[in-house]
């Protein structure tokens, strides 16, 4: 699949879903199942996401590197309510230093 | 009879859903410059970058789309886990429609910037008309600002190279804790995401790149097939 296609195909799956919560029958798309699945999923892939990108090397593998360090910056940096962008440049500078020092 | 405090008037209530509206737009936007920045790094270009933006417009679908594409996973995994993102696109659709009542070229706009920025910003308010006002500032400005920094930081990141040197991958990985960090209130959200953290890193190993984080949606479907606890009906 190349790349034009992946973007113009995730941004259209993107565009029906938005559009079936408002000509979906109400009744189809609520139920406590339903809803609390929905309202679950995000959770389970975000967390996927997370150590897929933090542990998991290019081969396959599971690491322990300059991007677990920067995991580690980032949870700091949250429970002290730091802003999105603050997270996020605050653990890219951890992983640049690091490998500048060649770590990880 | 006096007239009513001026907090209280029409005019003034509307104000604050405005700048409550735009001050979450110029908030998303600037992580706008960090998904522009990883998607570059990510291999995507910067028209597809921007594409990305204007017409899948959801911040949690598209960081999700291009961290597959970045592991080496493929295009129908990326695709995959970026559609899942966004099914609760669909429930927020639902409950702003019933605030809305928007009808036509309207409706088909409103549904494009569904999103949790819009749909909180909407649903918060007390009333209807402050509901709708908060919606499509919140739902529009967020579009703006998100568009115009994904760009930003699709130039950026063509001009910074090597992403692995300035720990561009690592931002990936703050990105994808930073939005769910805000979901985790609850002992469910916490269990399910520990139980989708454990699968995708034991498949990790075995399987292609993205299929991990697919399959860890399995947590959040077990989780909600599960008989409730504690919480009651």
């Amino acid at each position: 699949m190349s790349a034009w296609t992946t973007v113009l195909l995730a941004a259209g799956a993107a565009y029906a879903l938005k559009l079936a919560g408002y000509v979906v029958p109400a009744h189809l798309l609520e139920g406590p199942v339903v809803s609390r699945m929905v309202r679950l999923l995000p959770i389970a892939l975000l967390a996927a996401l997370v150590v897929v990108q933090a542990f998991v090397s290019p081969g396959g593998g599971l690491v322990v590197d300059a991007r677990t360090a920067a995991l580690g910056v980032a949870v700091v940096a949250l429970l002290l309510r730091a802003p999105f962008i603050v997270v996020v440049v605050a653990a890219a500078a951890t992983a640049a230093g690091l490998r500048a020092v060649g770590i990880g | 009879m006096s007239e009513p405090v001026v907090e209280d008037d029409p005019q003034s209530r509307r104000r604050a859903v405005v700048r409550q509206s735009l001050s979450v737009a110029v908030a998303t936007g600037l992580y706008g410059v960090s998904f522009g920045a990883l998607s570059v790094a990510a291999g995507l270009t910067t028209w597809q970058t921007v594409a990305l933006s204007l017409l899948l417009f959801s911040g949690g679908s598209q960081f999700a789309l291009v961290g597959v594409i970045a592991a080496g996973g493929s295009g129908v995994s990326a695709v995959a886990t970026s559609t899942l993102l966004g099914v609760r696109n669909g429930l927020y659709g639902l409950q702003v429609n019933r605030l809305l009542q928007a009808r036509g070229w309207r409706r088909v706009l409103a549904a494009h910037v569904t999103i949790d920025e819009s749909t909180a910003v909407g649903v918060a308010q007390p009333e209807p008309a402050l509901s709708r006002v908060g919606f499509w500032w919140t739902g529009l400005g967020v579009f703006v600002g998100w568009n115009v920094t994904t760009f930003v930081g699709a130039l950026v990141g063509n001009a910074l190279g090597d992403p692995r040197r300035y720990g561009l991958d690592a931002a990936a990985v703050a990105a994808f804790i930073a939005l769910l960090w805000p979901r985790l209130g609850t002992g469910e959200a916490r269990v399910v995401a520990v139980g989708a953290a454990a699968i995708a890193l034991l498949l990790a190993p075995h399987t292609a790149a993205g299929v991990p984080v697919l399959a860890a949606s399995a947590a959040a479907v077990v989780a909600g097939l599960l008989p409730r606890r504690t919480q009651g009906a």
